[in-house]
C-alpha cells in the first residue's frame, strides 16, 4: 500500500475508487471544454469541484476504521476449501462464533430465507406455513406465524418493520407483530419476491407468467408485465439500477422495468430452465445457474458471457456477497467462490455440506462474514471471512440504529422515493444531456405517439386489395364470361389499376427504379 | 491457516447512556450509495417545491404608510434598519424598520417632495420640492417637543429643521456625497452644493432642459450620473467640474443606480419598459439589457452585493433580476399595490422596500423564500445542500418549469402577450425589409446598442 499522502495535497492516493463512470462534466478537447467563455469557466469550475470531491473522499480511507476478514493458507499445499467450519470455530474470536448458530426445525422445512436490508433481522420461512421474523444477534423472536398454508417466499420490505410472504394463492404483507396488514389480490401465484428499496416496489412473479410492481407506499399496482414465457423460475433484482432479472424454463434471462411491456434485454443462458440468478451490488455481473448443471458467469455491461463452470448436481440458489464472493448451494453442499469476477477460478475459496438435508436458500448476510442457508432441516449458519462490507455507511444502512433512526431514515426514505418510470438500464441518465440532434430527440409529448405506434402504418398509402372472394371477382367468375357489360368494363380496369400500384410500391420497397416513361407525362395517358 | 473476520465492538457503534450521540460512520464509496444521481435529482426536485412552497415576499408595510404618494425613499448607509421616505404632499418621514414605525415625520415642502437623502455623519434628512427649496432636518427625535402629535405635522413646522437653502428653480432628484458635505441637485439645471454654503457652488449642466434623476457613485466617490428628459445620460467628475460623457438613448431614462461593487457600471431604468446596465469607460453599448417589464421603469437600486437588481416600475410590479441574467427571477405584485415609483434594496441585501401610489411603503423579502429565524447548524447545512442541488439541476425540465412559476395579474401577462406579438411583427417587418433592400445597407443592430443614439464625445478605437 502506498504511504497515506498529507492531507490537502493534490496527488492523493486512492481516487480511483471514488471515480464516477459519467461524472457529468464534459470531456476536454486540447485544454478547452468549448468555444463559450461563460461555458468553458463553469465548466472548467465543475471539473475543479469533482477533482475536488475526490480528493477530499478519498481523504476520509483514514476514518475507515474496520478491516475486510479474510481466509488463507500458510504454504501452497494447504487448500482454503479444505477448512471446515468446526477448524475455523477452534481460532476465531468469541464475537464472530456467537454469531454462528444453527435452529433444528425439521418438520415445516425447507426453509426459505431473508435478512433486513441492514442484516439485523432474520426472516424464515418453511413451506409448510411457517414463518418467523428473529432479531438474530439477540436471540430474540420479533413474530412467529403458522399459516397453515404454503408458504413459497418470504421477504423484508424497506425495514424489518413489514414483511411479505408469498402464500398459496395470494401475496399477504405482515407486520413486526405478525399482524396481516395486506392481502394483496392481485398478485396471485407468485412463487417469487423482490423488494426495490429506493422505489418502494414489491416485485412478485410466479406460476403465472407475470411480473407485477406493487408501489408498497402508496398501495398501488404500478404495472403488471407479461413474460409470455411460463412460469418464471428465478427472479432477482439489479440492486445497481433496479431492473428485474427473470429466468425461465426455456433457460433465458429477461430483463425487466416497469415502465416497458417488452423486456429490455434476454440473454440465452442455460439450455435447461434456470434455477437461480445473482448480480453483484454494483450491477456490473451476473451469475445464472441452470438445471442443465451450468453456471454462467455474464459481464452486464456489455452483456457477454465471461466464464463458464458446473456443478454436479443443478445449484438450487445463488448469492453474491457484497465483496464480490458467490455462494452456490447444490443438494445438501455450499460452495463459495472468490475473485470469479476476476479470473477463472480453478478451486473454490469454501465448501461445506449439510448433511441428509437439502439446501433450499442461502443468503449472505449484509455487513457481516455470514452467510445465512436455510434448507430442509432448519437453519444454519456459516462464517465465510471477507464476505461482508467492513465499513458501513450510517446515513444509508445502519445495523446498530435506533428506534429513533429507523423512524428516521424511513420518513427520510420516503421523500427521496423514486419513480418507477425512471428505472432503466443506466441509472445515471437522469440529469445527463441528450447529446442527440435536435430532431431525433423526443419532446415530452411524443413518447405517447410512439407507444400507441402504427401511427406511420396508417399513413402508408396501400393499394386497395380485394379479397379473394370479394362481390367483383364473384362477379368476373360467373359462368357468363361471355357478357361484357359496363360493370365488368370498369372492374376490370379497376383490378388492373390496383395491380399496377401493387407492383409499383414492390418495386418501390426494393429500391428498384421507376421504368423510365418513354413517351412522356403528355402522351402516355394514351398508352 | 491465516484468518480474520469482521467483528465489531457494539461499544463503538451504540451509545452507552441514551444523551449520547450514536456515532455515524460514513463510507464514501460509490458501491454502497446506489441511484446516486437519480437519488439527488429527487431531492432537488423536492427542495425547488419546498422552495416555491414557502416563497412568501410580503412581509408589510411600514406604520400606516403616508397619506399621499410615495415618490422617494432613501437609505441611510450607515445602519441597516434605517430608511427615509417622501410623499406627494410635502411630508418626509424617518422609519425605524424593526419597529416597522415611523420615529419622526416632518412637513417638509409645499407640493411634490421630489429628492431625498439622509446625510453621512451626523445623521440628517436632506430634502428637496417643487417649492425651490432644499432643507436639512434632524431625525434625532429627542430634540423634539414630546407633545408633538400626530396632527400638528400638517399646521406646525418649525421643528426639527436645521437649514434651509433657497434655489432658482423647483428641483428634481437630490443626492448627497458618500462621505463629504456636498450634495448635487436636478431640475433646471445640475447643481452642486456645499453644506456650509447658501448658494450652490457650481452649475453642471451640460445641454439638458431638464435634469430628472442625480446620482452620486458611492465607491468612486467623485463622479455623478444624471439622467435627463433630453433622453441622455451625463456622467459629471466633480474634481474638474466636468461632464466626462454624454449618451443619448431612444427613450428617456427616469432612473440611475450605481453598482456598489463595480464601482465603473451602472444601470439605468428607461420608459422603454427596458433596464440597461452600461460601464462608464464605454457608452456605446450596454452591457445587458434586463427585459420583462411591460411599463416605464420608474426606480431601480443594484443590492449591496451588486449581484442583482430590483426594478419597480408603471405596471404595478417590481422585479428582481440578476445583474448578470437578461429576465427577472421574480415578480412581486399585490392587488393593492399602485404604480411603483421608488424601490430600494436594504443595506444588508435582504429586503426590499417600495413606495407607490398608494401611499404605502411595502417591506419585501428579497429572497421569497427566506425566513430571517436564527438557523441550527444542521438547518443551514439542509439549505446549502439544497441550493447546491437546485443550482446543479437547474436545467432540468421539471425543476425549470416548478422554478419558474409566477401567478402574474391578469393585465401584466396580456400585455406581456401584446408585446411579444408586436415585437415579433416588427422583428418580421424588418426582416422582410432587409431582404428586399441592397445586401449590408441594413445591418443587424445589437440588442444591447439599439437604444443607443450616440455619445456626445467619440472616442478613438
Amino acid at each position: 500500500m502506498a504511504p497515506p499522502a498529507k492531507m490537502g495535497s493534490i496527488d492523493r492516493p486512492g481516487t480511483e475508487k471514488y471515480q464516477r463512470s459519467d461524472s457529468g462534466v464534459a470531456k476536454k478537447k486540447k485544454g478547452k471544454y468549448s468555444k463559450d467563455k461563460k461555458l468553458n469557466a463553469n465548466l472548467k469550475k465543475l471539473d475543479n469541484q469533482y477533482k475536488e470531491a475526490l480528493r477530499s473522499a478519498a481523504g476520509t480511507d483514514l476514518l475507515l476504521t474496520e478491516e475486510t476478514g479474510f481466509l488463507e493458507a500458510d504454504s501452497p499445499m494447504e487448500k482454503t476449501f479444505k477448512f471446515q467450519q468446526q477448524d475455523i470455530e477452534q481460532v476465531l474470536d468469541e464475537q464472530t462464533v456467537n454469531k454462528k448458530f444453527e435452529l433444528n426445525l425439521p418438520k415445516l422445512g425447507p426453509y426459505q430465507i431473508d435478512y433486513s436490508r441492514n442484516g439485523r433481522d432474520l426472516l424464515l420461512g418453511g413451506i409448510k406455513g411457517h414463518v418467523a421474523s428473529i432479531d438474530w444477534r439477540k436471540g430474540a423472536m420479533n413474530c412467529e406465524l403458522f399459516l397453515n398454508e404454503t408458504v413459497h417466499a418470504v421477504k423484508y420490505l424497506h425495514n424489518n418493520q413489514y414483511f411479505a410472504v408469498a402464500q398459496k394463492k395470494y401475496t399477504f404483507i405482515y407486520d413486526n407483530q405478525g399482524t396481516e396488514l395486506h392481502r394483496l389480490k392481485q398478485h396471485i401465484d407468485s412463487t417469487l419476491l423482490d423488494f426495490l428499496p429506493y422505489h418502494f416496489l414489491l416485485v412478485t412473479a410466479g406460476n403465472t407468467g407475470f411480473i407485477k410492481f406493487h408501489d408498497v407506499s402508496t398501495g398501488n399496482l404500478v404495472s403488471e408485465l407479461r413474460t409470455k414465457l411460463g412460469p418464471t423460475q428465478a427472479l432477482k433484482q439489479n440492486p445497481w439500477n433496479a431492473v428485474m432479472h427473470a429466468g425461465h424454463s426455456n433457460g433465458t434471462v429477461s430483463l425487466w422495468a416497469p415502465n416497458m411491456s417488452t423486456p429490455l434485454a434476454k440473454m440465452l443462458s442455460a439450455r435447461g430452465p434456470v434455477t437461480d440468478i445473482a448480480i453483484d451490488r454494483e450491477g456490473k455481473y451476473m451469475v445464472v445457474s441452470g438445471a442443465d448443471k451450468s453456471l454462467k458467469v455474464w459481464d452486464l455491461r456489455k452483456f457477454k458471457e465471461l466464464d463458464n463452470y458446473y456443478t454436479p448436481t443443478p445449484a438450487k440458489s445463488l448469492d453474491i456477497s457484497d465483496t464480490g464472493l458467490l455462494s452456490v448451494s447444490w443438494g445438501p453442499h455450499i460452495t463459495v467462490w472468490k475473485d470469479i469476477f476476476k479470473t477463472k477460478q480453478s478451486d473454490p475459496y469454501m465448501n461445506h455440506l449439510i448433511p441428509s438435508s437439502k439446501v433450499e436458500r442461502a443468503k449472505f448476510v449484509p455487513f457481516e462474514d455470514i452467510l445465512g442457508v436455510g434448507h430442509s432441516k432448519g437453519f444454519s449458519s456459516l462464517v465465510i471471512p471477507g464476505a461482508g462490507e467492513a465499513n458501513y455507511d450510517a446515513l444509508e444502512l445502519n445495523p446498530y440504529e435506533s428506534v429513533k433512526q429507523r423512524q428516521q431514515g424511513e420518513v427520510r426514505a420516503l421523500m427521496n422515493k423514486l419513480s418507477p418510470d425512471t428505472i432503466s438500464l443506466d441509472p445515471n441518465v437522469i440529469g445527463t444531456v441528450d447529446k442527440r440532434a435536435n430532431s431525433i430527440r423526443l419532446k415530452p409529448g411524443q413518447i405517447g405517439e410512439i407507444t400507441e405506434g402504427s401511427e406511420e402504418n396508417k399513413m402508408e398509402i396501400k393499394p386497395e386489395v380485394k379479397g379473394k372472394n370479394s362481390s367483383l371477382r364473384k362477379h368476373l367468375r360467373k359462368k357468363t364470361q361471355n357478357v361484357i357489360d359496363q360493370r365488368k368494363l370498369r372492374i376490370e380496369r379497376n383490378l388492373k389499376m390496383e395491380k399496377e400500384a401493387r407492383q409499383k410500391k414492390y418495386k418501390q420497397d426494393r429500391g428498384i427504379p421507376e421504368e423510365k416513361d418513354l413517351l412522356g407525362p403528355a402522351l402516355s395517358r394514351f398508352k | 491457516m491465516k484468518i480474520k473476520t469482521i467483528s465489531r465492538s457494539a461499544d463503538q457503534y451504540v451509545p452507552v447512556r441514551n444523551t449520547q450521540e450514536s456515532s455515524l460512520p460514513r463510507n464514501l464509496n460509490p458501491a454502497l450509495h446506489p441511484f446516486e444521481r437519480a437519488r439527488e435529482y429527487t431531492k432537488a426536485v423536492t427542495a425547488t417545491k419546498l422552495e416555491r412552497m414557502f416563497a412568501q415576499p410580503f412581509i408589510g408595510q411600514l406604520g400606516d404608510g403616508h397619506r399621499d404618494g410615495v415618490y422617494c425613499i432613501a437609505k441611510n448607509f450607515g445602519t441597516t434598519n434605517q430608511v427615509a421616505s417622501g410623499s406627494g404632499d410635502g411630508i418626509i418621514k424617518y422609519w425605524d424598520m424593526t419597529s416597522r414605525q415611523e420615529t419622526v415625520t416632518f412637513k417638509a415642502h409645499y407640493g411634490l417632495v421630489t429628492g431625498l437623502s439622509v446625510t453621512p455623519g451626523k445623521t440628517h434628512m436632506l430634502s428637496c420640492g417643487d417649492d425651490k427649496y432644499i432643507k436639512l432636518w434632524s431625525v434625532n427625535y429627542n430634540e423634539f417637543d414630546a407633545g408633538f402629535g400626530e396632527e400638528d405635522v400638517y399646521d406646525k413646522k418649525s421643528q426639527g429643521l436645521v437649514k434651509t437653502f433657497l434655489g432658482e428653480h423647483a428641483f428634481k432628484g437630490l443626492d448627497h456625497h458618500f462621505n463629504e458635505d456636498i450634495f448635487v441637485t436636478g431640475g433646471l439645471s445640475i447643481q452642486l452644493w456645499d453644506m456650509n454654503r447658501s448658494k450652490y457652488v457650481s452649475d453642471l449642466s451640460w445641454g439638458a432642459d431638464n435634469i430628472n434623476t442625480v446620482k452620486f457613485n458611492k465607491t468612486e466617490t467623485n463622479i455623478i450620473a444624471s439622467a435627463g428628459s433630453d433622453n441622455s445620460i451625463v456622467l459629471y467628475d466633480i474634481r474638474t467640474n466636468t461632464a466626462i460623457q454624454k449618451v443619448v438613448t431612444n427613450l428617456r431614462t427616469n432612473c440611475i443606480s450605481w453598482n456598489p461593487m463595480e464601482a465603473f457600471n451602472f444601470a439605468s431604468g428607461s420608459d422603454d419598459h427596458n433596464a440597461y446596465l452600461w460601464d462608464m469607460r464605454n457608452l456605446n453599448k450596454s452591457l445587458n439589457v434586463y427585459k420583462d417589464h411591460v411599463a416605464g421603469i420608474m426606480d431601480i437600486d443594484f443590492s449591496p452585493t451588486g449581484e442583482e437588481l430590483v426594478t419597480g416600475s408603471y405596471d404595478k410590479t417590481i422585479r428582481i433580476f440578476r445583474s448578470r441574467e437578461g429576465h427577472s427571477r421574480d415578480i412581486y405584485h399585490t392587488k393593492r399595490m399602485q404604480r411603483i415609483f421608488c424601490v430600494k434594496y436594504t443595506t444588508d441585501a435582504r429586503y426590499i422596500l417600495s413606495g407607490s401610489d398608494d401611499t404605502n411603503v411595502r417591506i419585501w423579502r428579497a429572497n421569497s423564500s427566506d425566513r430571517a429565524g436564527i438557523k441550527s447548524s444542521r438547518q443551514r447545512a439542509k439549505m446549502e445542500y439544497d441550493n447546491a442541488l437546485k443550482e446543479r439541476f437547474k436545467h432540468m425540465p421539471e425543476i425549470k418549469r416548478i422554478s419558474r412559476h409566477r401567478h402574474v395579474p391578469i393585465v401584466i401577462k396580456k400585455a406581456n402577450e401584446i408585446k411579444r406579438v408586436e415585437l415579433e411583427s416588427l422583428k418580421k417587418r424588418q426582416e422582410n425589409d432587409r431582404k428586399h433592400s441592397r445586401a449590408g445597407s441594413k445591418p443587424y443592430v445589437p440588442e444591447r446598442q439599439k437604444h443607443i443614439r450616440g455619445t456626445a464625445i467619440k472616442e478613438d478605437k
